[in-house]
C-alpha cells in the first residue's frame, strides 16, 4: 500500500512537471497576449512526432532531442507570424475559431505526413532499466530523468521569470498590458517571443514524452484540456500558479484513478466500489476546479479576471 | 434626516489615496453639487456611492439604511441611480429601448419570456415620458449609436431618471456639452430640482452655481470647503487651492 | 403619440421579420427535401437531412446564450451528449416515449447547466470559455466510464423512440418531419424569448453590462437563466440524434463537437437564430461535399476557418456584426 503511494506520486509528479512544461507557455500566452490558443496541444503532439522522426532518421534519441529543439522555435515562429499574431486585438471568439481551426489542420496534417499508426520512439540505452527505490521497489530511470529534467527546466524558467529583463517585462506584462507598451517596448516582438518560448516547452514535453507513450494524433488533445484546468486553477499568467496547478492536477488525477476505488470501499460494496471510483476518477480534476474556484474566481494566482 | 449620508469614507489605490475621510451628506430635495480639480476623486467618490466600487472603510447610508457593501443593481432598486461622466448607454438599442429597459428594471419582473417588450405599452409609455423630459422624444425609434454626443448626454440622464430615482448622482452631465446646448440641460436640471435629491459632479462652474443648493470642494481626495455656494466661491482656501488653479489653466 | 412612436420599432420591423423570413425560407426548403430524395431514390439522405436539422436545433440554442448573450461556452457538446444517453439510459429500461426522452434529457441537463453556468458565470472571457470547455470535458469522460452503456465503444439503440406509445417514428420519413416540427417550434420560442423582456436584458447585457448594472440588473441570474435554457434545448437534439444514428457514444460530446457547434453559429451569423440555423446547414453540407471529396476533409475545413478568420476585416465576428448594423 505504501509502495503504491509512492510509486503513484511519482507517476503524479512525472505528469506533473510534462503538464507544467505545457501549461507555462499556454499561461503566459493567456496573460500577456489575452489570447485563447485552442492549438497549444498540438504542440506537444508535434514536438513527439518531431522526435520520433528525428531519432529515426539519426538513430539516436540524443540527436533527435537536439533537432527538436529548432524545429519546435521554427514551428512557433512560423505559427505566430502567419496566424497568432493576426489574433491579438480580435475578440476571443474569433481566437476560439481561428485556433480551432490549427487544431483541425494540425491533425489532419500529422495523419497525412506520418499516417495514422502510432509511433513508438526508442528509450536511450543511458536512461533505460529501473532503478531500486525502496525495498522490492522498482522505479523506471527514464520516469526519473523524465521528473528531474522537467524540474531543471521549472527552475530555469523561474530564474528567468524573475530575474532577468525579459522576465521582469513578462511579469509586468501578465499582469499589465498596458504599461509594457508605456516602457517603450516592442510589443510584436515581446509577443513573438512569449509564444515562441511557450511553443518549445510544449514541444519539449512531448519529446520527452514520446519514449513511455506511443506517439499519436490524439495525444494533444486529452492533454489541452489537462493543461487548461491547470491555468484555471494556478491562474491566468502565473507561472508559479501553473507549476503548483501542474502538480496538484497530475497527482489528484494519477491517485484518484488508483485511491479513489480504495478509498470508496470503506463505504460501499467493493463492486459497487470499483464502479463508482471508475466513474469518479476521471472526473476528480474537474471537481477540484470547480471547488476552487467557488473559492478563488482567479484561480491561486490570478490577479486579473 | 439626510437621504444620503457618506461617513469617513477611505478608498487607496496602493499609496494613493483617492478618497481620504470624506464625510457628506445631501438632504431630501436638495442639490449637492461636488466640485474639485482633476484626479481629485470625483470620479472614485461616485463609484463608491453607487456600488461599483469598494470603500476601505467607512460608511454609506441611503434614508438611514446602510448600504456600504450593497452591490449596484441592488442599490439602484432602492432609488439611487447615477449617470457616468463617460456616456454608458446600449449602442444596439433605439433610444427608447435604452430607456424602456430601465423602466423595465423598476417594473414588474424580467423574467418574462413570451410576450415582446417592444409592444409592452407599459414599459413605452413611461419611457417616452422620460423622453420627452430629457428633449429626446423625437428620437425614440433612432438606434443609441446614432445619435450625436450633446443627445448622448440627455440619453444618459434620460436612462438615470427611468429608474425612477429618489437620489441621483450626476457625474459631470455636462462633460463635452456647449453653449446653448448646455444652457438647455442646466434649464433641464434646474427643473428637476425638488424632484429628486441630487449629487452633482460637474466642471461647469457657472452650472453649479447656478444649480447648486450646498457646494463641496473636493481636492486630493479630501473635503476642504463645504458650504452655500456664495460662501465656497468667497473661500480663500478654496480659490487658492481650486479656483487658482482652474483660471490658471 | 403614432402607434410606431409608442412600440419604437422605427426601422426594426424589417429587421426583425427579416430573421422570421429567412428562417420560413429555410423551414420551406426543409419540408421540400423528403420529396426530392423520394425522387432521387436515396433513402440514406433523409437521415442526412435529419442530422442537419439535429444540429440546426443545437445551433440555434447556442445561439441563444453566444449570440444574444456573449457567453462563449465551449462545452455545449456535453448537452447533446445528455440527451442521447437520456434515449439510451430509459430505453434500456424500456421507456421508449420521446417526449419523456425528451423530459429526461432536460431535467439532466438544467440541473448540469444550473451547477457548471454558476460556477463558470462567475468568471469571463478566457476564463469562462476554458471552464466551460472542462465541464463539458468532465460530462464526456462520466459516459466514457459508464461501462453500463458500452463506456467508450458506446451502445447501440434496440429501437426508435414511440411518440405517444405509438410507432410513428420509425418510418425516416415521419422522423424527419417530427425533427422539422420540433426545429420550428423551438425556433418560435426562441424567436419569443430573445424579444421579451428576459430577452431584452439578456442582449442589453451583451452589449454593456455596466449600464445594465446601473439600471438595477445583477446579471447573474440572468445569464445564468439563460444559459439553462440553452443548455435544455441543446440537448432536445441529442435526443434526436441518438434516434438518428440508432447509437449512443461519447464520440457525441467531444469538445470538437462543442467546438463545431461554434462554427455553424457563426458562419451563419450569431445573435440572428436564423442564421444559426443556416450555419448548421452550410457546415454539415461542407463537411459532406469534403468528405466525398477527400478523406483529410478536416484539413480543408480547418484552413477554411482559418482563412476566414483571418481576412475577414474584422473577424467573423465583426463581420456579422457589420452586417447587422448596416442592415439596420
Amino acid at each position: 500500500m505504501m509502495n503504491l503511494l509512492v510509486l503513484q506520486l511519482l507517476n503524479g509528479l512525472q505528469l506533473g512537471v510534462l503538464l507544467f512544461l505545457i501549461a507555462a507557455g499556454l499561461t503566459l500566452v493567456f496573460g500577456i497576449m489575452d489570447v485563447v490558443n485552442l492549438a497549444h496541444g498540438v504542440l506537444y503532439m508535434v514536438g513527439a512526432y518531431f522526435i520520433a522522426t528525428f531519432a529515426a532518421m539519426t538513430g539516436s534519441f540524443w540527436w533527435g532531442l537536439l533537432l527538436t529543439v529548432p524545429a519546435a522555435i521554427a514551428v512557433g515562429l512560423i505559427l505566430e507570424l502567419v496566424v497568432i499574431r493576426r489574433l491579438y486585438d480580435r475578440s476571443h471568439l474569433d481566437q476560439v475559431l481561428a485556433t480551432f481551426g490549427l487544431v483541425m489542420i494540425a491533425n489532419e496534417a500529422v495523419k497525412i505526413v506520418w499516417g495514422t499508426s502510432p509511433l513508438a520512439v526508442p528509450m536511450p540505452e543511458l536512461l533505460s532499466g529501473s532503478v531500486p527505490l525502496m525495498g522490492p521497489l522498482q522505479y523506471p530511470v527514464y520516469r526519473i530523468a523524465i521528473i528531474a529534467s522537467g524540474l531543471a527546466m521549472a527552475g530555469g524558467l523561474y530564474l528567468v521569470i524573475n530575474h532577468t529583463r525579459i522576465g521582469m517585462l513578462l511579469r509586468a506584462g501578465a499582469t499589465n498590458r498596458a504599461m509594457v507598451s508605456a516602457l517603450g517596448i516592442d510589443i510584436g516582438k515581446l509577443f513573438a517571443i512569449v509564444f515562441t518560448l511557450g511553443a518549445v516547452l510544449a514541444c519539449i514535453a512531448g519529446a520527452l514524452v514520446a519514449p513511455i507513450l506511443s506517439v499519436d494524433t490524439g495525444m494533444g488533445e486529452s492533454v489541452l484540456i489537462l493543461t487548461f484546468v491547470v491555468v484555471v486553477i494556478g491562474g491566468i499568467g502565473s507561472i508559479r500558479g501553473a507549476f503548483l496547478g501542474a502538480i496538484l492536477v497530475a497527482v489528484v488525477d494519477t491517485l484518484g484513478g488508483v485511491f479513489g476505488p480504495i478509498l470508496l470501499r470503506s463505504v460501499l460494496d467493493p463492486s459497487a466500489a470499483g464502479q463508482a471510483g471508475r466513474m469518479l476518477a476521471p472526473m476528480l480534476i474537474y471537481i477540484l476546479m470547480a471547488a476552487l474556484l467557488c473559492v478563488k474566481p482567479d484561480g491561486l494566482f490570478g490577479g486579473r479576471g | 434626516m439626510s437621504r444620503l449620508q457618506v461617513t469617513n469614507l477611505c478608498k487607496s489605490f496602493g499609496a494613493l489615496k483617492v478618497t481620504d475621510d470624506v464625510s457628506l451628506d445631501v438632504a431630501p430635495g436638495e442639490l449637492h453639487a461636488i466640485i474639485g480639480p482633476n484626479g481629485a476623486g470625483k470620479t472614485t467618490l461616485v463609484a463608491q456611492l453607487s456600488g461599483e466600487m469598494r470603500p476601505d472603510s467607512g460608511r454609506i447610508t441611503l434614508d438611514g439604511r446602510d448600504i456600504t457593501r450593497m452591490p449596484m443593481p441592488q442599490r439602484v432598486r432602492m432609488g439611487l441611480a447615477r449617470s457616468f461622466q463617460i456616456t454608458q448607454i446600449l449602442p444596439a438599442f433605439t433610444v427608447l429601448e435604452n430607456v424602456a429597459l430601465a423602466v423595465q428594471a423598476r417594473r414588474g419582473s424580467s423574467f418574462r419570456f413570451f410576450a415582446p417588450a417592444a409592444e409592452d405599452t407599459g414599459l413605452n409609455g413611461a419611457a417616452m415620458a422620460t423622453l420627452r423630459e430629457a428633449g429626446l422624444d423625437d428620437r425614440a425609434g433612432v438606434r443609441a449609436s446614432a445619435l450625436s454626443h450633446g443627445e448622448h448626454r440627455r440619453l444618459e440622464l434620460a436612462i438615470a431618471l427611468a429608474t425612477e430615482p429618489q437620489v441621483l448622482l450626476l457625474d459631470e452631465p455636462l462633460a463635452g456639452v456647449g453653449g446653448e446646448e448646455a444652457d438647455a440641460f442646466v434649464a433641464r436640471l434646474a427643473a428637476m430640482k425638488g424632484r429628486f435629491t441630487m449629487l452633482l459632479i460637474e466642471h461647469d462652474m457657472d452650472a453649479v452655481f447656478a444649480l447648486a443648493d450646498r457646494v463641496s470642494v473636493l481636492v486630493y481626495g479630501q473635503i476642504v470647503a463645504s458650504g452655500p455656494p456664495d460662501e465656497v466661491r468667497s473661500d480663500p482656501a478654496v480659490r487658492t487651492a481650486y479656483l487658482g488653479e482652474e483660471e490658471s489653466a | 403619440m403614432t402607434d410606431a412612436a409608442l412600440t419604437g420599432t422605427a426601422g426594426r420591423p424589417s429587421a426583425m421579420s427579416a430573421r422570421v423570413q429567412v428562417a420560413l425560407v429555410l423551414f420551406a426548403l426543409f419540408a421540400l427535401f423528403p420529396p426530392v430524395v423520394i425522387a432521387l431514390d436515396d433513402p440514406f439522405l433523409i437521415l442526412i437531412g435529419t442530422r442537419i436539422l439535429a444540429y440546426a436545433i443545437a445551433a440555434m440554442a447556442l445561439d441563444l446564450i453566444l449570440g444574444f448573450g456573449a457567453m462563449v461556452s465551449f462545452g455545449h457538446a456535453a448537452y447533446l451528449g445528455f440527451g442521447a444517453y437520456a434515449v439510451a439510459v430509459l430505453s434500456s429500461f424500456g421507456i421508449h416515449d420521446i417526449a419523456l426522452q425528451i423530459l429526461a434529457a432536460m431535467a439532466v441537463s438544467a440541473l448540469f447547466a444550473l451547477v457548471t453556468g454558476a460556477i463558470s458565470l462567475r468568471t469571463r472571457g478566457v476564463y469562462f470559455i476554458m471552464i466551460t470547455l472542462a465541464f463539458g470535458q468532465m460530462a464526456f469522460f462520466f459516459f466514457t466510464s459508464l461501462s453500463a452503456y458500452g463506456g467508450d465503444d458506446g451502445y447501440a439503440l434496440s429501437q426508435r423512440s414511440t411518440l405517444f406509445g405509438m410507432d410513428l417514428l420509425r418510418s425516416n420519413t415521419v422522423f424527419y418531419y417530427a425533427t422539422l416540427g420540433l426545429l420550428m417550434g423551438l425556433f418560435a420560442l426562441c424567436h419569443l424569448i430573445v424579444r421579451s423582456r428576459f430577452g431584452r436584458v439578456l442582449t442589453g447585457l451583451r452589449e454593456n453590462r455596466t449600464r445594465m448594472q446601473a439600471i438595477g440588473f445583477p446579471p447573474f441570474r440572468y445569464q445564468l437563466t439563460a444559459f439553462v435554457i440553452s443548455g435544455c434545448l441543446t440537448s432536445v437534439a441529442g435526443v434526436v440524434l441518438a434516434n438518428q444514428a440508432q447509437f449512443v457514444s461519447p464520440a457525441f460530446m467531444s469538445w470538437h463537437r462543442s467546438g463545431e457547434l461554434i462554427v455553424m453559429v457563426v458562419l451563419g451569423g450569431i445573435g440572428t437564430l436564423s442564421g444559426a440555423i443556416g450555419g448548421a446547414v452550410a457546415a454539415l453540407l461542407l463537411e459532406e461535399f469534403l468528405g466525398a471529396v477527400t478523406e483529410h476533409w478536416r484539413l480543408y475545413f480547418g484552413i477554411f476557418l482559418v482563412l476566414m478568420v483571418l481576412f475577414s476585416p474584422r473577424g467573423i465576428t465583426g463581420l456579422v456584426q457589420q452586417i447587422k448594423g448596416s442592415r439596420r
